[in-house]
């Protein structure tokens, strides 16, 4: 039981729990789930459906932070790539071809690519700060977003494109196998491959990884880049759910519920040690929160404030002070020291 | 000056025990410090100088015994509350902001203060004086980082000065200081002590020890072995007092520098005019198999800066690299390790360990990042790892330890394992044996002699003079950043060597 306690997802997990009981109490059709025209209806199902744009952001975020940079431009890029493939589509002769929705979503998550590359050049070869360097694309995107459209907010009527995001496959929503599938890559490029541990020595120490010949500049640009891509994908998804390239609506303030999803599931801001496993339950936690707001029935009014509380309550469930605190009130023990950084074993250096 | 052994001690600590998970750091340690003495604290590394400094300053609580200090017993929950009762700590690794000002620096949570505001006239101003104070004159404006480390160890110092300490606590405050300066903290010492401070003093060098020290304690595995005055101490019975056996070992590596080096073949490196302007004047280095290169020269003599050209970690803007009689762009770490070159850092925290990565993880990186994205086999990567644990006797031989948690002379031997994993033709060592204690660096040098003879080249860099003699066959001797010459190292000994450095006219480097 320790044991599990001392699990670095175990506070997220319960707070997401805990979540949900709390849901479930308040309302029990909360956890119940239907079976429909081959579709699972309920509340849940809902939640793994429409947390697929923020799981792509966050999981691209995930990789940045590990670096120790961050990209603020996300959500621009989430305009940009639905702009891309409506415009397509809108332009085209037929909306409901499949080929055409596949090449405008081809293009348009190219075109987010690039945007990706662009943000790692900035960080990795010309040395500007992050935050500084993905503000520019962060204030610019969706210049270039409402460029592409126009200025308008391009709407489609095309089948193909509403299924990217409403469809179902088996049972459940297409787009919760698109997250999957994407946590699924990224999670074995990490761990299968030396590219994690590699990404997280940059984080640690760039200079120690520098001079031990790891390849921290194209470690680093490609975490932006990976970011930019899975952010065109959620651009995608988010243009398909509404039809439409809303290039000020789309991903706003993305890149804030993306950060705090990385931290929620106990990947530090300093960079380093990064967990996928926990980005996945962080952003899960937002969304449940974001359906709770729905569900409980909070007044839209309310509702932001509702959030913020929310959210403090988990973070301050999750911080370490907290948790010595609670462990000195069940008595003298040693186990705190366990989980101290600063011990140095047999010291003396 | 000895210190009045009559006068009650300021700290009294009693029965200090301190445990870390599976390791018993502090085993019932005695340990009483007198106002007006300077006293040393001995032993290797891991005996238990850090814990115990840590247990004083409230870093780490206690699990038995007790302390008491400025006459009263009191357990320190941080070093704030430590600072406050009149106990000052330098350590070893410099804790100062480098991204804010010396004055900021040396007056941080003690600026003067004018309306409720910070007067930042009367912050330069008395950082001023107290840097004075050490015999230094600096723009107090200007930014920690742009200064040595040296300066910044002594900014570190009078930090502590500012807060008027009853209790000092030096913990290797001379690492990286050069005669001149180690001369200048030495006296400020002994204005403290005279004035009636108590000093805890920590250092590697026994010469340093000998000089400032009144009484001496020493440690060993956890234990206390004992407390001495100075006089009754001779250096023999120190060391081996701190090892528990005599060391005969330094002696036997000695044979090393005395073999024949064939030096008509090929040199592995061959370094021509390689220079960057504003950071070192072109110079001239070359390395055979299997030999031992030392470079001597003191602090900021330009060491560090050729071979951080030599191996690409900063670009040369003159010269020819050849390796192996290839001509090779040194532009990047990645082209070095290529040519089977490895450096290995002087400074271990900032630019070595990547602290919160496993040991395993440590040694493995530099085959890791040759090798690319493909993972090393797990088998491998085992096997590997725990042939050089044993190799070097890392202590905890645990390869899933966090790397940041080992000691320094642990943390240094992992590099060692990290850069021989490798499979390096060239080994460049800056100042590996800095801070670490006398067992493990014979351990190294053993180690290295070991290697040299079985065919790799070295360029070994290190302050303590005695250490490139006994090691190197052949020294090049740095000076105001460039060479100034070489030395064989059979025909010289160190008096020759030290002259050889402060020849024509005054060596001030640093």
């Amino acid at each position: 039981m320790r044991k599990v306690a001392r699990h670095r997802l175990f506070w997220p997990v319960t707070a997401l729990i805990i979540l949900m009981v709390i849901n479930t109490i308040a309302r029990p059709r909360f956890a119940s789930i239907t079976v429909q025209d081959d579709r699972l209806y309920g509340a849940l199902i809902d939640i793994l459906r429409q947390s697929a744009p923020l799981m792509l952001v966050s999981l691209g975020m995930t990789v940045v932070i590990a670096t120790r940079g961050i990209d603020l431009s996300v959500g621009a890029v989430m305009a940009v790539s639905g702009a891309v493939a409506l415009t397509i589509i809108d332009n085209s002769a037929d909306a409901n071809s499949t080929t055409t929705v596949l090449v405008a979503v081809t293009v348009a998550v190219l075109a987010s690519l690039i945007l990706g590359v662009w943000n790692g050049f900035l960080v990795s070869v010309l040395g500007i700060q992050p935050i500084i360097a993905t503000l520019v694309l962060m204030l610019a995107g969706r210049g270039v977003a409402l460029l592409i459209t126009d200025g308008f907010i391009t709407t489609v009527n095309s089948r193909p494109f509403a299924f990217i995001s409403t469809g179902y496959l088996l049972l459940l929503p297409f787009a919760f196998f698109i997250w999957v599938a994407a946590v699924a890559v990224v999670a074995l490029i990490e761990r299968r491959t030396a590219l994690g541990v590699l990404t997280e020595a940059v984080g640690i120490n760039p200079e120690a990884s520098r001079l031990a010949g790891v390849r921290f500049r194209s470690i680093i640009w490609g975490g932006y880049a990976a970011t930019g891509l899975l952010s065109g994908i959620a651009g995608i998804i988010y243009a398909s759910n509404i039809r439409a390239a809303d290039a000020n609506a789309a991903g706003q303030f993305i890149e804030l519920y993306a950060i705090l999803a990385v931290v929620l599931g106990g990947t530090s801001l300093m960079g380093g040690k990064f967990s996928i496993a926990g980005t996945v339950v962080g952003v899960l936690i937002i969304q449940t929160l974001e359906s709770s707001i729905l569900f409980l029935g909070v007044p839209p009014a309310q509702s932001p404030v509702f959030f913020a509380l929310v959210v403090v309550v988990v973070v301050v469930i999750q911080s370490p002070a907290l948790h010595r605190f609670v462990r000195r009130l069940g008595g003298p023990g040693r186990s705190r020291r366990i989980s101290d950084p600063d011990v140095e074993v047999g010291a003396t250096p | 000056m000895p210190a009045d052994s009559q006068a009650p001690p300021i700290v009294e600590m009693r029965g200090i025990t301190i445990r870390f998970p599976g390791v018993l750091a502090l085993d019932d340690v005695d340990f009483f410090l007198r106002p007006g003495e300077v006293h040393s604290l001995m032993g290797e590394n891991g005996a238990g100088k850090s814990t115990l400094i840590k247990a004083l300053t409230g870093v780490y609580p206690v699990d038995g015994g007790s302390i008491e200090a400025t006459g009263s017993s009191r357990v320190f929950h941080s070093t704030f509350d430590a600072e406050a009762a009149g106990i000052s700590t330098v350590y070893q690794e410099i804790n100062l902001c480098s991204n804010l000002s010396v004055g900021e620096n040396v007056m941080l949570g003690h600026e003067p203060r004018k309306v409720g505001r910070i007067d930042w006239k009367a912050v330069h101003r008395t950082a001023a004086e107290h840097l004075a104070g050490l015999g230094i004159s600096i723009d107090t404006r200007s930014l920690l980082s742009n200064h040595s480390i040296a300066i910044q160890q002594l900014v570190a110092i009078s930090r502590a000065m500012v807060l008027d300490a009853k209790v000092l606590v030096l913990d290797e405050p001379t690492s990286s200081l050069d005669r001149g300066e180690v001369d200048q903290l030495f006296a400020v010492i002994r204005e403290l002590r005279d004035k009636g401070a108590a000093i805890l003093f920590v250092s590697h060098f026994l010469d340093q020890v000998y000089e400032i020290s009144d009484r001496i304690t020493v440690l060993r595995n956890g234990k206390l072995v004992g407390e001495y005055p100075v006089g009754d101490l001779p250096r023999d019975d120190l060391v081996t007092k701190m090892i528990g056996h005599r060391l005969d070992d330094l002696v036997a590596i000695s044979s090393t520098a005395a073999r024949e080096i064939d030096r008509t073949v090929m040199p592995v490196l061959r370094a021509q005019d390689v220079g960057r302007r504003g950071v070192l004047e072109p110079a001239d280095i070359d390395v055979f198999d299997g030999e031992i290169v030392g470079i001597a020269g003191l602090l900021g003599s330009g060491r560090t800066e050729l071979v951080r050209l030599l191996y690409g970690a900063d670009r040369a803007d003159t010269g020819q690299i050849e390796v192996d009689g290839t001509p090779s762009k040194m532009t990047s770490p990645r082209h070095a390790i290529e040519r089977g070159i490895a450096f290995s850092s002087e400074d271990r925290r900032a630019e070595g360990i990547v602290s919160d990565l496993t040991v395993a993880d440590n040694i493995v990186l530099g085959m890791q990042a040759r090798k690319g994205l493909r993972k090393i086999r797990r088998s491998t990567r085992e096997s590997i790892v725990s042939e050089y644990l044993a190799a070097l006797d890392v202590r905890p031989r645990d390869p899933d330890m966090v790397a940041g948690n080992l000691s320094g002379g642990n943390q240094q031997k992992v590099l060692l394992a990290r850069w021989l994993a490798t499979a390096p033709e060239l080994l460049i060592l800056d100042e590996p044996t800095r801070g670490i204690d006398i067992g493990t660096k014979a351990d190294l040098q053993r180690k290295v002699a070991e290697l040299s003879e079985q065919g790799l080249s070295v360029i070994f860099i290190s302050s303590e003079l005695e250490e490139v003699l006994r090691l190197a066959q052949r020294v090049v001797v740095m000076r105001d950043r460039k060479c100034i010459g070489e030395l064989d190292s059979q025909k010289s000994d160190l008096e020759g060597l030290i002259d050889f450095i402060a020849s024509e006219g005054e060596g001030s480097a640093a």
